[in-house]
């Protein structure tokens, strides 16, 4: 009897060991996520697909050429992008000039000067809170600041290009310090410590030892900054670029920086607005060259931190 | 580079402290480049300040103008002097809702089989999957949600016209899962693997291992992701601006199936009618009113989801 029931215990632990039983519910629940993720996929596959396919009439009647060298029109046949690439080109450049010197400014006193003390939180703060503000809020701080406020709009010319870039670059600032200051964390203390101990000063430090080291880093967050600048439209449309175009003519440079503007983005927008069915494919075509701008920007930044990224 | 200066001294002599101290023009310049680099840093306080101020300004000058009773009307409708709290605020809820209830499945679901599941070598694959679709431009959301979602799910699902706010919230909520998914994944990675072998040692599989010992360790982390994710989702424009319609005004509705306005959508209709707008006085001052409100809540989640990030941070 005793000896009975321990052999069948030790079969069944045997059996249970050697997991014969297939676990039902733990393949359902593999499935299950695995379906999660190929959903993601899929739903990525079909917004690239039907827009390319919408937007493959306009390419293949008119050519790339002439869709991308076209100016904005109301006859959906002669619409093009022009203004809005050269629009969104000058956002860019607001953002490079201004932004990115400022976050990487910023981020070098916050990683390498700032020590733990009160008004170093409060600006940590401040970054973190800035990051997770809605883009469109940044629209208002944008119409306050450049376009209402008296004494800076002679300067920015209202809805202007210039009130544009100026808050786009605002938006990215905290993008721009919270990827640079990721870079600098990564570099060993070693070596500050090693420029230290033969008498570098602070600033030699972080300039010959610290920056070379985290540039590739710095290089390909800034390089996603600019990717984000390229497909940012709620601030945008609230400081007039949906409305507005770029004008064509001849006026001189500070004329075209106070003029109406439009970006790339900002042209999506207005073109799906218009009567759907008319400008379904050249809104299709419009988003096409956002993405393809977007793909060049942001293959750049993978194949430089591909190409030097290091491992300490 | 500047170096250190060693020159010759007489034997006998010892260092004082002012061989040590650097020179002046190297001093100097120090205190300069670190002024530089502390003056970039306090540009992102100003901005905050100048942010508060401009949202109060303006919400202070719409409130005192305006007639408190049309806060609480029948819809939004600022060229008709109706601004409703309560239409933009539920349109506003039920994008969320909808984008949460997309957002909460695919990226936890997805989350859990990248940190559990899958093998290095499929991670490698799969992330910048997730990583391309975070890129999407919400504008580009916004017209996909338009030909695409609404016709082939809300349409011909659920009833709905072309331009619904089930339309915008599922669009919305695609645009957030890799955002749930990557804050939720690094959380769960952050479990240590001690717990996982301790689990398996107990006799578990991988299923009870994940939910029963995974999850419940990372459960701050995955509350953070899902509160940021509502935060986006409320803060979101395009998506909402291009497919939810109700581009003129909307009455009070929490049916996803209806047109309707958000918060943010309100926003960009009464700026891209700016030449119209001029008219009626208080349309445009309603403008920082509702950025004031939108501020205030994704600020409200956003420090919520930090304290629950720092809580992971703690603990392991």
């Amino acid at each position: 009897m005793a000896a009975t029931h321990v052999s069948a215990t030790a079969g069944a632990v045997e059996q249970a060991l050697r997991g014969r039983r297939t676990d039902v519910g733990g393949v359902a629940f593999r499935i299950a996520l695995f379906g999660a993720l190929l959903i993601s996929l899929l739903v990525l596959v079909i917004l690239l697909a039907d827009v390319f396919r919408t937007a493959w009439p306009v390419f293949r009647d008119r050519g790339v050429a002439d869709f991308v060298t076209s100016n904005i029109s109301s006859l959906p046949e002669r619409a093009g992008v022009r203004q809005g690439i050269i629009g969104s080109l000058y956002i860019v450049a607001f953002v490079v000039v201004i932004a990115i010197p400022l976050g990487i400014g910023g981020a070098i006193y916050m990683e390498e000067y700032a020590r733990d003390t009160r008004l170093t939180r409060v600006i940590n703060a401040n970054i973190r809170n800035l990051a997770g503000v809605p883009a469109i809020v940044y629209g208002l701080l944008g119409i306050a600041l450049f376009v209402q406020f008296q004494a800076l709009q002679p300067i920015t010319g209202g809805r202007s290009i210039i009130s544009g870039g100026l808050t786009i670059a605002i938006l990215v600032l905290p993008i721009v310090i919270i990827t640079s200051a990721e870079a600098l964390r990564a570099v060993p203390r070693s070596i500050r410590e090693a420029a230290f101990g033969v008498g570098a000063t602070r600033w030699e430090v972080v300039r010959s030892h610290v920056l070379p080291y985290a540039a590739p880093g710095i290089f390909t967050g800034t390089i996603l900054t600019l990717a984000r600048a390229f497909g940012e439209t709620a601030p945008l449309i609230l400081l007039g670029a949906a409305t507005g175009f770029l004008s064509t003519g001849s006026a001189g440079f500070v004329d075209t920086l106070k003029g109406p503007y439009t970006a790339l983005p900002t042209l999506v927008f207005a073109y799906a607005r218009k009567n759907l069915r008319a400008f379904e494919q050249i809104t299709a075509a419009t988003i096409v060259t956002l993405l393809v701008v977007l793909l060049l920007v942001n293959a750049t930044a993978i194949i430089l931190r591909n190409r030097y990224e290091r491992k300490w | 580079m500047a170096g250190v200066s060693i020159e010759a001294r007489p034997a006998g002599t010892s260092l004082s402290v002012s061989d040590l101290r650097l020179k002046m023009g190297r001093r100097r310049r120090e205190g300069v480049v670190r002024r530089v680099f502390f003056a970039a840093a306090l540009v992102s306080v100003l901005i905050n300040v100048l942010i508060v101020v401009t949202l109060f300004d303006g919400t202070w000058d719409f409130l005192s103008r305006v007639e408190l009773r049309l806060l609480w009307t029948d819809g939004w409708f600022p060229r008709r002097d109706m601004y409703d709290i309560r239409t933009i605020v539920a349109g506003t809820m039920v994008v969320a809702v909808v984008a949460m209830v997309v957002a909460t499945p695919l990226g936890l679901g997805a989350a859990v089989y990248l940190a559990e599941y899958a093998s290095r070598r499929a991670r490698r694959w799969l992330k910048p999957i997730l990583e391309v679709l975070a890129g999407i431009p919400s504008v580009v959301m916004g017209f996909f949600a338009l030909i695409w979602i609404s016709p082939n799910i809300m349409q011909s699902f659920f009833d709905a016209g072309l331009f619904s706010l089930g339309a915008a919230g599922i669009g919305v909520g695609i645009l957030i899962t890799p955002l749930v998914a990557s804050v939720a994944e690094d959380a769960m990675f952050a479990v240590p693997g001690s717990l996982r072998e301790a689990s398996y040692g107990l006799g578990a599989r991988k299923r009870a291992t994940t939910i029963r010992v995974v999850f419940p360790a990372a459960v701050s982390g995955i509350v953070a992701a899902l509160i940021l994710g509502i935060s986006r989702a409320i803060g979101e424009t395009l998506v909402v601006a291009i497919a939810a319609g109700g581009t003129g005004g909307s009455l009070f509705t929490i049916d996803p199936r209806q047109q309707g306005q958000t918060m943010t959508a309100a926003m960009t209709a009464l700026a891209t009618g700016s030449d119209q707008v001029k008219g009626a006085t208080l349309a445009f001052p309603s403008l920082f009113f509702v950025g004031a409100l939108l501020f205030f809540m994704t600020l409200g989640l956003n420090v919520m989801s930090e304290r629950f990030v720092r809580r992971v941070r703690k603990s392991y």
